[in-house]
């Protein structure tokens, strides 16, 4: 009687939080933090419109040196006009970062003795800096210039060359440093009939914009290849790249075709204390994960209709920032200053790549799927419930602590590649003993038979 | 008194070696179809259990129902016997090589593929293979009128899973002799030598052919898909010259053409003129043991 009566307003309640917060409650918990980009060093992000042969690149990286030595060379594959060529701001690539970062969410456990409510909220976003640029200066060695152009605080070049030998000659006179085995690279690329977009910081516009950073640099133009060419870049790494590729697509999730993409793990139980050192946790996972995959995997991060989002690491992005990008099918302007969410038909993907030549020998090549489920890197924190809970279900709950640390102990350890031990110590530390208390081992037969029958 | 119908033990053939020609003899007697049902029906659950292969049972359940479907109205259509053994390789082969979020989708490619025998005929054979004609039809689908209805996931395949599929690959070839391992082989080769000479000729490392050769459809497909008798040439010449179109024009279509599924549409497109390849070596036609075994047993 008492615990049918427990359970209807528990019910109720349930019933209650539901329509307090509007509804279409996916799952409780609160947002507290997420991993962006900024975490990784040498980290480039791309971000790939892609609809039939119709690609809008951006390119944002996070160059950070003296703008007068940044230069960037581009395999594109055909000769662009000026207005294929656009620049555009950091902040909507840093919104897109953010909208589909891993995250964190934490959950408090309800007192055992009484019913769940649920609860949600949601989140923020950062910015952070990217760019490309350079000067110029013409001279022929078997390279054409094929244009010209100044855009924004860039100067750009669009070349075609005879000979990789003439087109390293050029580069490397104008100041581009073409480390020895990019040559080969060069030369095959040359073959295969491929432009190159070369562009340095124009330092007279850039002193107009009144910046100190430099912003992504954006091309449109229509190619069968669906692919990155990521093989002059790992010409002159040392160690690996981290490339972050984001695809705003029609029909759904985008994977590579000629790698094994991979879901990151996903919706674990993780210690409290990782909220405080959220970024290492995923740098920590994100390098395992690799080394587990025998370091040839392209990771999903994220896969998610555009139009929303749960739990939001950042809100979706708005028609008119999907429009910058690329994603001409949205009419940007005042029907999304009414929904600023409502995107049509955008499906994003977030792609996390480390690579280098042994293990990635061939450009990027993608393909787009029609998987349109949603996908999304989250880890959950559970608080334990601080108050007293005086009654069966409390002490119970209490035995059962201990195991329930332990058992986030060993995801941790599993996901990250930490030693347990460690694990088990900080956690330790921040009053998450994984060892059970005296109280529970001494009374472990009480709990076997009820402890009811007690003497006297 | 009972009777002994038993063979006496003194007839019986002595000493160990004939016995091992008996099993040898009842082994090539073996219709390849059930060691090729074998090998991908391992490689599926392999696949599926081990979390490598994307596939669901659901879809795997909705092709294998269009397949059997698609076998069963054509039989009757035909007015003869319903096979079991072709569509169950069919769907294995689709939920090896196709995905579909509606099972539906999958069902269609099974329907499709299958049904793709008794449609396009020439002569007393079937033109196109069925499992390729199934995986074609659903791409092309999936690229035209119905967007993302279906897809082919190349990369998707670990190193694990990839030797997996070539130990069973290899396995089934030297097993079954099914005829038509020179099929494979021909077509590797002059895939695998195209690929290394434009490498040579762009200057590029040989880690990028061999890169390319390790993609699980690529290797999927030169085991067990271009190697069917029944959409193969007969005779050895021809077949030879069958596997060396394919390879070519996969060869055109991915790395001229940027199509990352070439080899299908090129199976496909060799399958179409396989008749006009044939006809210079007329050979007799390929029938699978079990068939053979049934003709010879039907009374005349």
């Amino acid at each position: 009687m008492n615990s049918a009566k427990k359970r209807l307003i528990a019910a109720l309640a349930a019933g209650t939080a539901l329509i307090t917060t509007g509804g279409a409650v996916a799952f409780c918990g609160f947002y507290v933090a997420k991993a962006d980009t900024k975490l990784f060093n040498k980290a480039s992000k791309v971000v790939l419109m892609r609809d039939g042969d119709r690609t809008v690149i951006t390119m944002a990286s996070d160059y950070e040196g003296p703008l007068e030595d940044f230069a960037m060379v581009v395999p594109v594959p055909t000769v662009l006009e000026r207005d294929q060529i656009h620049v555009t701001e950091n902040a909507i690539v840093d919104h897109l970062d953010a909208y589909t970062a891993p995250r964190l969410v934490e959950y408090f456990d309800e007192d055992p003795c009484r019913p769940v409510i649920m609860m949600e909220r949601m989140a923020q976003a950062t910015s952070m800096d990217a760019a490309a640029p350079m000067q110029q200066r013409a001279k022929s060695l078997g390279v054409t210039i094929e244009a010209e152009y100044t855009v924004g605080e860039y100067d750009i070049q669009i070349l075609s060359a005879d000979q990789s030998d003439g087109l390293s000659t050029y580069l490397t006179e104008n100041g581009y440093q073409i480390p020895t085995g990019a040559e080969k690279t060069l030369a095959s690329y040359i073959k295969q009939g491929t432009k190159f977009f070369i562009a340095k910081v124009n330092l007279e516009e850039q002193a107009k914009t009144g910046r100190t950073y430099l912003r992504p640099l954006q091309m449109a133009f229509e190619t069968r290849k669906f692919m990155l060419p990521i093989r002059l870049g790992m010409a002159n790494a040392d160690g690996k790249q981290e490339l972050f590729v984001f695809t705003l697509t029609r029909n759904g999730r985008v994977e590579a075709a000629n790698y094994r993409t991979v879901k990151l793990p996903t919706g674990q139980d993780v210690p409290r204390y990782v909220k405080g050192e959220f970024g290492d946790f995923y740098k920590a996972m994100f390098e395992e994960q690799t080394r587990k995959e025998n370091e040839q995997a392209v990771f999903l991060e994220y896969a998610w209709d555009m139009a929303w989002c749960d739990p939001c690491a950042a809100d979706p992005l708005s028609s008119e920032e999907l429009r910058e990008l690329g994603v001409y099918w949205t009419d940007g302007s005042q029907e999304s200053r009414v929904r600023p969410t409502a995107a049509p038909d955008v499906f994003v993907t977030r792609l996390h790549v480390s690579y280098d030549r042994e293990h990635f020998p061939e450009d990027l090549i993608f393909k787009q799927t029609g998987d349109r489920s949603n996908f999304q890197g989250r880890y959950v924190i559970r608080h334990p419930y601080q108050g007293n809970a005086e009654c069966k279900a409390g002490e119970d709950y209490r035995a059962g602590l201990p195991i329930r640390f332990d058992e986030e102990a060993q995801t941790l350890a599993r996901l990250t590649g930490w030693s347990i031990d460690d694990i088990r110590n900080r956690m330790e530390t921040d009053g998450q003993s994984t060892e059970p208390g005296p109280e529970e081992k001494s009374s472990w037969w009480k709990r076997l038979w009820g402890g009811e029958d007690k003497e006297g | 008194m009972t009777s002994i119908t038993a063979t006496p033990l003194e007839t019986r053939p002595p000493g160990g070696a004939p016995v091992v020609a008996g099993i040898r003899r009842t082994w090539r007697r073996i219709d390849p179809r059930y060691l090729q049902i074998f090998s991908l029906g391992a490689l599926l659950i392999y696949g599926m259990a081990s979390g490598l292969l994307n596939q669901t049972a659901v879809n795997a359940a909705a092709a294998a129902a269009g397949a059997f479907v698609a076998q069963a109205i054509g039989s009757a259509m035909i007015a003869t016997r319903a096979r079991l053994l072709s569509p169950l390789i069919t769907t294995l082969s689709l939920c090896l090589l196709l995905r579909a979020d509606a099972p539906w989708a999958m069902a269609l490619a099974g329907a499709i593929g299958v049904g793709s025998k008794f449609a396009f005929r020439w002569g007393d054979r079937h033109i196109f293979n069925p499992a390729n004609a199934g995986v074609v039809a659903m791409l092309l689908l999936g690229a035209t009128a119905l967007p993302g209805v279906a897809w082919s996931s190349p990369g998707q395949w670990g190193s694990a899973f990839l030797l997996a599929v070539a130990l069973a690959g290899a396995g089934f070839l030297v097993t079954a002799r099914a005829a038509r391992t020179d099929a494979a082989l021909v077509f590797f080769l002059t895939f695998a030598g195209l690929a290394c000479a434009r490498a040579l000729y762009l200057g590029d490392p040989l880690t990028i052919p061999f890169h390319r050769l390790q993609n699980g459809a690529f290797v999927l497909f030169a085991f067990f898909m271009i190697t069917d008798p029944m959409t193969t040439p007969n005779g050895r010449w021809s077949r030879a010259l069958f596997s060396v179109l394919v390879a070519v024009l996969a060869h055109v279509l991915t790395f001229n053409f940027f199509i990352v599924d070439g080899i299908f549409y090129a199976l496909a497109a060799a399958c179409l003129v396989r008749p006009l390849i044939e006809a210079f070596e007329p050979a007799k036609n390929y029938q699978w043991p079990l068939d053979a075994c049934r003709a010879a047993q039907k009374p005349n």
